[in-house]
């Protein structure tokens, strides 16, 4: 890609025998939000910190901007972090905090006020500029280390697990005006979180990660409806997956023996897989009824084992009559669907053929 | 009916009226306030009127006006005047001071430094490197005193230089003793510091030295202020290693007490003892305060 403002090459890290980063490369073209995504210890904050300059990979090189990063330290990189504690200076005031990227490297004194001030403004802290960081909350403090990184116009800023200590209400806030600062200030955003919710609602692209190495970069909306990976499928959201081998394929269409539940009919996109396979279809996906339901549906019997009951939704955790688990999303979009459904309700699970996908690894 | 349980059997107690004994009235206190009961409060009323009561004493009868000091016979300033025209115990005091001060200043340079490598760096033997380093603390100071003798007699420190060369070796002597306080409390102070900060200073731009003045140094200040603090009573208390490392020309204060004491107790010693407790509250006292955590410091 020529448009890359970093471009990753083969990058390896080991620590010791572990090996923590695994020769990934990948291309981030300017003014995008990307997201690393993966469970703690995937290799993704290592990934960040290479980025930065706070760790050197053991192999491959970071290209910014055209720029071969290999043995620059992290003051010389144009590139800031914000950090998972913030990593606001305690002893020095707001102001003094923002300001202190630019008076390092020998700002005028009239320019990094400014300066400063002008970053408390985008991260709408203007009235605390005078305040020492022990007198701030914690979404307060975040937006310091925010304006902090910012004010020294890099050209990737860097965030690690920025929203993991604030409470749920703010987090939930704090994704959309991260989603809008970048959107304004036009900046690449690298985020590592651990939290689906967060890159999928803040992310123009999302990198998957597990054990070191790149399980899929795609955007929200096709990680969710076409993983690529079982790793992928279950770590974005819920997933029901149904263990079987592959049976007769033809045209667009593709038959996996699943045991207990019997043929499945699951569309086909490229070539046809053969042997062990799983299907994965999404909870939200399963139709529950009573009655069997017409059409060309699929349709297995089984019971509810469990319900747990989440206000706007329920997760059903049901069990076919084989045997197999499985979990149904159910909307509670009436007021009396506690009723609807019980424990040990005989029900019919029924989904399209075409929200099922096959997953080969 | 159901077998008599356990919570029945409470509740009945619960409501019949209770004979209570006299020692039990403040049922309000609960089971772990041991800090509202009587007998603690007894207690810890004695232990410190056993620690305080011969200090206060001490001062109380530095204003005694009597030469035997052992009656009360009324009040007076006389023997702080007495002790201030004392010579040779303000040269002893000036003595103390001087060996405190630059022992000090030696003792937290070299004790932060101590302090900051074992914090930053792993290198090899650095499990025994901080042991032998925190030894000091440990070995009896009367053995370190006999120790030090031996040294300065060994390798032939020149002794009878003039003043203030001549408290050379008593200075040195307080180095070795001290720096490793200060290492400690430095240490300790720095374990709570926030990797983060440093990195993220570097992150915005600061070399090294720019990291280390503007994040590190402010983060240890307390740590080396307590650390100087406590070296400078130390240094100013200490009598055993200074009495075995002092000349007959370079007697310091605690050495010269001990030495008028053997003579008389008079209300001249208790003076001077009380300035050198007073002077040690003070240096704790700030010791302490900047000792305490900053709040939000570890964010």
């Amino acid at each position: 890609m020529t448009d890359a403002i970093i471009s990753i090459r083969n990058i390896t890290k080991r620590f010791g025998q572990v090996v923590a980063v695994d020769n990934i490369s990948f291309d981030i073209p300017t003014n995008e939000f990307f997201a690393l995504l993966g469970p703690s210890g995937c290799g993704k904050t290592t990934l960040l910190r290479m980025i930065s300059g706070l760790e050197n990979p053991t192999e491959g090189a970071i290209i910014l901007d055209g720029v071969d990063t290999t043995g620059i330290p992290p003051n010389r990189r144009p590139v800031n972090m914000v950090f998972q504690s913030y990593a606001v200076f305690p002893h020095m005031n707001v102001l003094e905090n923002v300001g202190y990227g630019l008076k390092v490297v020998g700002t005028p004194k009239s320019e990094i006020e400014t300066r400063a001030r002008d970053a408390l403004q985008k991260v709408q802290l203007p009235e605390l500029a005078e305040r020492m960081p022990d007198q701030l909350s914690g979404g307060q403090r975040q937006r310091v280390a925010l304006a902090r990184a910012l004010v020294k116009e890099p050209k990737v800023l860097l965030l690690d697990e920025p929203l993991s200590a604030l409470d749920a209400k703010l987090r939930e806030q704090m994704r959309l005006e991260l989603a809008n600062l970048q959107a304004s200030v036009g900046i690449t955003f690298i985020i590592v979180t651990h939290d689906q919710d967060e890159a999928l609602s803040m992310a123009d692209r999302i990198a998957v990660m597990d054990s070191g190495r790149v399980s899929q970069i795609a955007t929200p909306e096709e990680l969710y409806e076409s993983p690529k990976t079982r790793f992928v499928a279950d770590f974005i959201g819920k997933v029901n997956l149904l263990d079987g081998t592959v049976g007769s394929a033809g045209g667009k269409q593709i038959t996996i023996n699943v045991d207990g539940v019997g043929q499945l009919k699951v569309p086909l996109e490229g070539d046809a897989p053969s042997g062990e396979v799983a299907v994965a279809i999404r909870p939200e996906k399963l139709k529950l009824s009573s009655r069997k339901p017409a059409g060309d549906d699929v349709k297995i019997q089984g019971k509810v084992v469990n319900l747990a009951y989440y206000g706007n939704a329920s997760h059903v955790f049901l069990e076919t009559d084989s045997g197999l688990p499985m979990t149904a999303n159910v909307q509670n979009d009436t007021r009396d669907f506690e009723g609807a459904i019980d424990v040990g309700d005989k029900t019919w699970i029924s989904w399209r053929p075409d929200d099922a996908l096959v997953l080969t690894e | 009916m159901p077998a008599d349980t356990s919570i029945d059997r409470v509740m009945r107690t619960e409501a019949a009226p209770r004979k209570r004994r006299w020692w039990r009235r403040k049922s309000d206190i609960g089971a772990l306030d041991y800090a509202r009961r009587w007998w603690m409060k007894l207690f810890v009323g004695a232990m410190f009127a056993m620690l305080y009561a011969p200090i206060i004493t001490l001062m109380l009868f530095s204003f005694n006006d009597s030469r035997r000091n052992i009656v009360w016979k009324g009040f007076t300033f006389k023997y702080y005047i007495k002790a201030w025209n004392n010579d040779g115990l303000i040269e002893a005091f000036a003595n103390s001071l001087t060996i405190a001060v630059i022992s000090t200043v030696l003792s937290t340079i070299i004790g932060a430094m101590v302090a900051l490598t074992l914090w930053r760096f792993r290198f090899p033997g650095k499990p025994a490197y901080e042991g032998f380093m925190a030894l000091p603390i440990v070995v009896p100071e009367i053995c370190m005193g006999v120790a030090m003798l031996v040294f300065f007699a060994r390798i032939g420190w020149p002794s009878g230089m003039p003043w203030p060369l001549n408290l050379s070796s008593i200075t040195i002597a307080h180095v070795a003793f001290s720096f490793p306080f200060v290492a400690v409390v430095v240490r300790a102070r720095m374990t709570g510091f926030n990797r983060e900060l440093e990195e993220a200073a570097k992150d915005l731009g600061a070399s090294e030295w720019q990291t280390f003045r503007d994040v590190i140094l402010p983060f240890m200040k307390p740590g080396v202020v307590a650390g100087a603090l406590l070296a400078f009573t130390l240094s100013l208390d200490d009598f055993v290693i200074t009495f075995f490392t002092s000349g007959p020309d370079t007697v310091t204060f605690p050495v010269k007490v001990y030495s008028m004491v053997r003579f008389s107790v008079t209300p001249e010693v208790n003076a001077a003892s009380t300035v050198l407790v007073v002077i040690t509250v003070i240096a704790t006292f700030f010791a302490m305060k900047f000792q305490a955590p900053v709040k939000g410091s570890a964010d």
